[in-house]
């Protein structure tokens, strides 16, 4: 099978500062993919690469075709709805108008009122909220808009940057339970970055391991998770 | 107080088009934290461009929204072709190109049209109605065209999807990038229906302080102070403090007036207006730098 999305030899800079140093890895379609490692590691960096936040050098390709050169707008057009670190909420727009505004590029009108019927679906709360300023949201509710807002791009392919940061656990059960059903039901594959590795793991099926901008392990998250070495060293339980 | 109830009227009148240019200025603040020092220059230049349409005898209402078209044309195109290299520059290299772009209009202005003052046509019927002793009939055109041209505006920001996309990327350009959203093309945007703004404004105030070059530097200079009083990232009270510096201008005047003739003591009258404009923006700067309806922003350090 073709992979969905493909990094090679991926190089990324902050000024004069190279934040990654060849990164590769590929993911499947319709899988979960997760990326672990502490901090500064270059999960982050990693995935504003991919939407071209960055200066990288290397490879990127979303089904076969390369990416690198694509504005940032563009590649969310190609179908990568990114979960943006600190959730990227419009915190002066309503929550109605925040998803209207994500569903901003998209002409399918039809389509659009599926989708967040779907949303409304996966997250209720929102549904109540929309006349609300989203800025007013708890932090449960501003990722749910956050996911909410990739999910109304129509995404093959969404990038969550620590879903769970700043959340209460039983609001991050919820999120991930959610996750589960996004990927099964509306065949959204993802790129998970997250400092919960234990949390990560239960969802993704595969998983990369990085360290100060490489790759030091990849497999499958049963591999990854029974391995004390990596468990130890790197994931830190 | 008849008079009183005239300065009002015509401080109301002024204000309109303080209105329209502090809108100009906050629509470009606001997505990119500039403040386009130009505006008057590239308002005094559609102004002229109206009046060259209406020498060629073309009606009024179909000169200004050409020229407001135009102007929206060259205001795209100037941050498409002059802003967009600059973006990454530091803030003064910045204000000096605006410096530079006030500069080019001005000289445009006057190599194209010459330096003397011109008379520029009222577009507004002479009639005489209820009231009418107390506004003229330019004046209540003022108010009412900046009044229609400022609705549609509210409307298109809070009705139509590209207005939506537009105030999404001044609050989150990183965010708006990631809803698909061209957020280069929204700054362009912004840039254009300023200009056009601006031409409104312009050419509704050429009436009263006749055409030339110089004929916006004063009214900028309202202008920066009616969008610091409403809060310089607050479109509605931009436009409230608009009305506000032009009622209180005249207040000034009219007041002074009335002390010199008590006591014989001349403080401020007519031709210290313009001192008004600089003491309200003194005072807001030092008693409230978020303005009256602006939000005072915190940083994290």
């Amino acid at each position: 099978m073709a992979a969905l999305l493909e990094v090679e030899a991926l190089d990324a800079f902050y000024g004069q500062t190279q934040a990654l140093h060849g990164v590769s890895f590929a993911l499947a379609p319709g899988g979960i993919t997760a990326l672990l490692g502490a901090n500064g590691a270059g999960k982050t960096t990693t995935l504003r690469s991919i939407c071209n936040m960055v200066r990288t050098q290397g490879s990127i390709l979303i089904d076969g075709r390369p990416i690198n050169r694509l504005p940032t707008e563009e590649i969310v057009r190609i179908g990568v709805g990114h979960v943006p670190e600190g959730r990227g909420t419009f915190t002066n727009l309503s929550v109605d108008e925040n998803l209207r505004v994500a569903a901003y590029s998209r002409r399918d009108r039809a389509a659009c009122e599926r989708d967040r019927e779907m949303v409304y679906e996966f997250f209720p709360i929102l549904k109540q909220r929309l006349a609300q300023q989203a800025g007013t949201l708890s932090g449960g509710e501003q990722q749910m808009l956050a996911v909410s807002r990739a999910l109304m791009l129509s995404p093959r392919l969404m990038l969550l940057d620590e879903p769970s940061f700043g959340l209460a656990p039983i609001v991050v059960q919820e999120i991930f339970h959610i996750m589960r059903r996004i990927n099964s039901q509306a065949k959204v594959s993802m790129l998970l970055v997250e400092q919960n590795a234990t949390l990560a793991l239960e969802l993704a099926d595969h998983a990369h391991v990085l360290e100060t901008g490489r790759v030091v392990m990849s497999g499958t998250s049963a591999t990854i998770k029974n391995n004390e070495a990596i468990r130890k060293s790197y994931l830190g339980y | 107080m008849e008079q009183l109830i005239q300065q009002i009227a015509s401080g109301l009148a002024n204000g309109a088009v303080y209105a329209s240019l502090a809108l100009a200025l906050v629509m470009i603040f606001v997505s990119t934290h500039h403040i386009n020092f130009a505006q008057g220059e590239m308002a005094m230049f559609s102004a002229y461009m109206v009046w060259q349409l209406l020498q060629w005898e073309a009606p009024f209402w179909i000169a200004l929204p050409t020229v407001a078209l135009v102007s929206f044309v060259i205001g795209v195109a100037v941050e498409r072709a002059i802003l967009r290299p600059l973006r990454h520059a530091p803030v003064l290299s910045i204000v000096v190109v605006f410096i530079g772009l006030l500069t080019i209009f001005h000289s445009m202005a006057g190599a194209i049209w010459g330096h003397t003052i011109k008379d520029f046509p009222s577009p507004f019927p002479n009639m005489s109605f209820v009231g009418s002793g107390y506004i003229g009939p330019h004046q209540i055109g003022m108010i009412a065209v900046t009044m229609l041209l400022l609705l549609g505006l509210f409307a298109f920001f809070r009705l139509t999807p590209l207005g939506l996309a537009m105030r999404a990327s001044a609050q989150n350009p990183a965010s708006a990038r990631l809803a698909g959203i061209r957020v280069d093309w929204m700054l362009a945007l912004g840039w254009g229906l300023a200009a056009a703004l601006g031409a409104v404004a312009g050419t509704l105030v050429a009436p009263v302080v006749f055409l030339e070059p110089n004929m916006m530097s004063g009214i900028l200079l309202y202008g920066f102070a009616a969008a610091l009083v409403g809060g310089i990232d607050n479109p509605g009270g931009a436009v409230a403090g608009g009305f506000i510096v032009g009622v209180l201008e005249n207040l000034a005047g009219y007041f002074g007036n009335l002390m010199e003739k008590a006591t014989g003591v001349y403080i401020v009258g007519n031709g210290e207006k313009l001192m008004v404009a600089l003491v309200i923006v003194i005072a807001v700067l030092t008693l409230k730098p978020s303005g009256l309806f602006g939000r005072a922003t915190a940083r994290r350090v």
